[in-house]
């Protein structure tokens, strides 16, 4: 019975969060991109980007109540399914999530009232100011749950107080606890891949819009905007990754060896770049490049590589799927590289609205990011396995101790549908919401917005 | 009572669940009234009315949430296992309430926003009740093993007690709900929500008042918290003054007079709960001497610390532009095309 209540809540787990996670990137994303446009609104007093602004707030909006709606059922279920880990991690990682609610959530819904609502009732400043706030408490959100996760991989600043199920780990030093090990490294990732998530939304509307011919001079600014923020990010998101990736070869040594599917400990270690792991028989078939994998984890391309065999096997992660998450990220994320850099050298060359593969390959990359977030983190917790919190606490030891299976499938099942329900809701309404595009009114911002250098010009023309 | 990192943090906590309820509690009521009304145009102006503020309020709960896991996660582990199945009824509605909010007024159709009313309705109602009856558990007390570990079931939550709180809940969140919504409407909806509210309050004030004695009859360890000390009694005639006040407001037409008094009847309330529940965060039956007190399940005192450091930077900015926020907001409701 044990075994299906840790399968069913790790079940429900994965689903929840990986559901959840499709939202708060876009949000961190669709921030920066609403800062940036109505940031260059203000400056160029072109209208267009008024009514840029205006159309990804809407979208916006929706990406943020689904991710509010979602994250709520995340926060109670460390307590409900989790438990025992809940009482291990309370110092720890209840700290970092009250942190959040108070310094995220509180500035990112506060302001977004503001920055829904209030475009007609507050000046240009006040509302860009607003805009601003949305996207950094977005951007804070991110950093305490990034410490909190963070923490598990590489715990930092603690002591463990107690024996058996009443251990657990206090805090000794608040600021190793916060940027513990692996900390910086995977912040700067998941922003990355949040600002590309933002992006490529973006991006693939745009170029959809000039296939179709439909709000041409919108999605043309559209796009070079999104195209610039896709490429830094992606090039950024390789980056980051490759330092994320020397973090493990440091931190977590058996996890990038399941990442790898590299089994012998290995000098001059070679980089897999497509293959798949025959587990039963360890091994790992593909295509490698010599070298590689060694220089990349340090620098030499003579290192040693520390392989599975290195690690007793109740402490190795599964090494199949870690492989596959790790290496469809990777994958992924080389490819929305191109991509961006194929886009953005054809709209420099002003060719881009005749490229139409190029434009078709556009409207699709939006899937790109997406799918790389969900398998990076996959990855990073499917490796992080047998551990809950790394080399303190087993997964199956922080399961709840009083809830059974048959509560869990009923939660799961319940969940299960409305999430459906709920993705299904949200495919028609973005859809909706694209069909339907800019609105045309907005290329003249009305309330306090338009004071005062519209209303004299309008003044003007009516004389 | 000496004011100890424990007991400070039982206070903020209480603040935090108390905010919630200020706050949500009028975005719950206005849900539960909502189909209350027929008109298409008056149920967007219900919607709108909590239209820019639901979302940070909600917020409450997630703070309190976190807040709880952090100073006294024993509490937030025993509390949220033991209620499995509660809490997931709880998120599935609170989930319903949001996204209906969300997606009622994107489409025209007829189905469509019934389909949503319902949801946004029931959503409200069912997490008011639910909340009410966790509150009431834990005032009742709940069966808690020698590991702290909860010990009771499902069925064992929904005894006459705690459904009788949750249902109180309900009313109270409906008649702050009303409150709320004389407050942002006027004309014809105005009259009626005004209505609504009078009705509210009788429905509450009736809930309450078989509360307050069930409570002194059947639940003999507040029995005897507040036979001890008898100024309690002061807190509940404040209590039944601030609701008393809110006909007389009306009256006055002060309608944000009405609603400040309808928010300090909810802190009394809550104060009374904490006031009754000190030093005890689960009080277990039927061995008192398993329960979870705010000693026995807290953090170290060194993450309190640290934790009121966050919150004494934190809490004041947010209550800043929170106030800045509802300042901006203030007024009378009007649909635009930005409107939900």
């Amino acid at each position: 019975m044990a075994m299906d209540v840790l399968f069913l809540s790790r079940l429900q787990f994965g689903l929840t969060i990986g559901f959840h996670y499709i939202y708060p990137p876009l949000s961190i994303g669709l921030g920066l991109m609403l800062v940036l446009m109505e940031g260059a609104w203000l400056k160029t007093k072109n209208p267009v980007y008024h009514q840029m602004a205006r159309f990804w707030t809407k979208v916006f909006a929706l990406t943020f109540a689904l991710g509010v709606a979602t994250g709520i059922v995340m926060e109670f279920e460390f307590g409900t399914n989790w438990a025992t880990y809940s009482r291990f991690v309370g110092d720890v990682f209840g700290s970092a999530l009250a942190a959040e609610g108070i310094f995220a959530f509180f500035l990112e819904s506060g302001f977004l009232a503001v920055l829904l609502f209030g475009w007609d009732k507050v000046g240009r400043k006040t509302h860009f100011f607003a805009t601003c706030m949305v996207c950094l408490g977005a951007h804070f959100s991110a950093v305490w749950i990034v410490v909190a996760n963070s923490w598990m991989q590489t715990p930092a600043g603690y002591h463990i107080v107690g024996e058996g199920l009443h251990a657990r780990a206090e805090v000794t030093d608040f600021w190793a606890m916060v940027f513990n090990p692996s900390f910086t490294e995977r912040l700067f990732h998941t922003i990355c891949g949040a600002w590309s998530a933002g992006a490529f939304l973006v991006v693939s509307v745009s170029a959809w819009y000039l296939l179709k011919k439909k709000h041409v001079d919108f999605a043309r600014l559209s796009l070079k905007i999104s195209l610039v923020v896709a490429l830094i990010a992606s090039l950024l998101q390789g980056l980051s990754g490759h330092i994320s990736a020397q973090g493990v070869a440091k931190n977590q040594p058996v996890k990038l060896a399941a990442f790898e599917g590299l089994y012998e400990t290995t000098s001059n270690a070679p980089l897999m770049v497509i293959g798949w792991v025959d587990e039963k028989n360890s091994k790992t078939h593909g295509i490698e490049i010599p070298y590689l994998l060694s220089f990349l984890a340090d620098n030499n391309f003579h290192s040693t590589v520390a392989g599975l065999n290195q690690f007793p096997p109740q402490d190795r992660p599964p090494v199949a799927s870690s492989f596959f998450f790790f290496h469809g990220m990777v994958g992924i994320g080389c490819a929305l590289i191109g991509v961006s850099l194929l886009g953005c050298f054809y709209a420099w060359k002003k060719k881009l609205v005749e490229k139409r593969w190029l434009l078709w390959l556009l409207v699709f990359s939006v899937l790109g990011p997406e799918l790389a977030n969900q398998l990076g983190w996959f990855a990073a917790e499917v490796g992080r396995q047998p551990w809950i919190v790394w080399h303190e606490l087993r997964t199956p030891q922080g399961l709840s101790a009083v809830v059974k299976a048959n509560a869990v499938l009923a939660s799961l099942i319940l969940f299960t549908f409305i999430y459906f329900l709920l993705f299904a809701v949200f495919i028609y309404l973005l859809n909706d919401k694209i069909q339907h595009g800019p609105h045309e009114d907005d290329l003249i911002p009305s309330g306090k917005l338009a004071l005062p250098d519209e209303l004299t010009e309008h003044k003007n023309h009516d004389l | 009572m000496t004011f100890d990192l424990n007991t400070i943090w039982f206070i903020l906590v209480g603040v935090l669940f108390t905010g919630y309820a200020m706050l949500d509690g009028f975005d719950l009521g206005i849900g539960a009234l909502h189909l209350f009304t027929k008109k298409d145009e008056e149920r967007r102006v219900l919607l709108n009315s909590i239209g820019p503020v639901w979302d940070g309020n909600e917020v409450w709960l997630v703070t309190a949430g976190g807040a709880l896991f952090a100073a006294f996660p024993n509490v937030y582990a025993t509390v949220f296992s033991g209620f499995y199945l509660a809490f997931y009824l709880l998120l599935a509605s609170l989930i319903f309430r949001a996204v209906a909010i969300e997606f009622r007024s994107k489409q025209p159709m007829f189905w469509w926003r019934q389909m949503w009313d319902i949801g946004f309705a029931g959503g409200s109602i069912l997490s008011s009740l639910l909340l009410g009856v966790a509150l009431g558990n834990i005032a009742q007390g709940v069966p808690v093993d020698e590991r702290g570990e909860f010990a009771g079931t499902f069925l064992g939550l929904l005894q006459p007690y705690p459904l009788l709180v949750g249902i109180t809940t309900v009313a109270l969140f409906m008649m702050h709900g009303a409150i709320y919504g004389v407050m942002k409407t006027e004309g014809e909806l105005h009259d009626k929500i005004r209505r609504w509210a009078m009705n509210a309050i009788i429905f509450f004030v009736i809930c309450a008042a078989t509360t307050t004695m069930a409570t002194l009859l059947y639940i003999p360890h507040i029995a005897a918290r507040v036979r001890d000390n008898p100024w309690l009694f002061s807190i509940v005639l404040a209590n039944m003054l601030a609701i008393a006040n809110i006909p007389r407001e009306f009256h006055r037409g002060k309608d944000w007079l009405a609603f400040l008094s309808s928010c300090a009847t909810i802190i009394t309330l809550m104060l009374l709960f904490g006031l009754n529940q000190y030093p005890y965060m689960v009080y277990s039956l039927p061995n008192p001497e398993n329960s979870l007190t705010i000693h026995n399940a807290a953090s170290s005192s060194r993450t309190l610390e640290t934790m009121l450091i966050i919150a004494g930077i934190g809490v004041p900015i947010v209550i800043a532009y929170t106030v800045c926020i509802y300042w901006i907001f203030r007024g009378k409701v009007k649909i635009d095309r930005m409107s939900y």
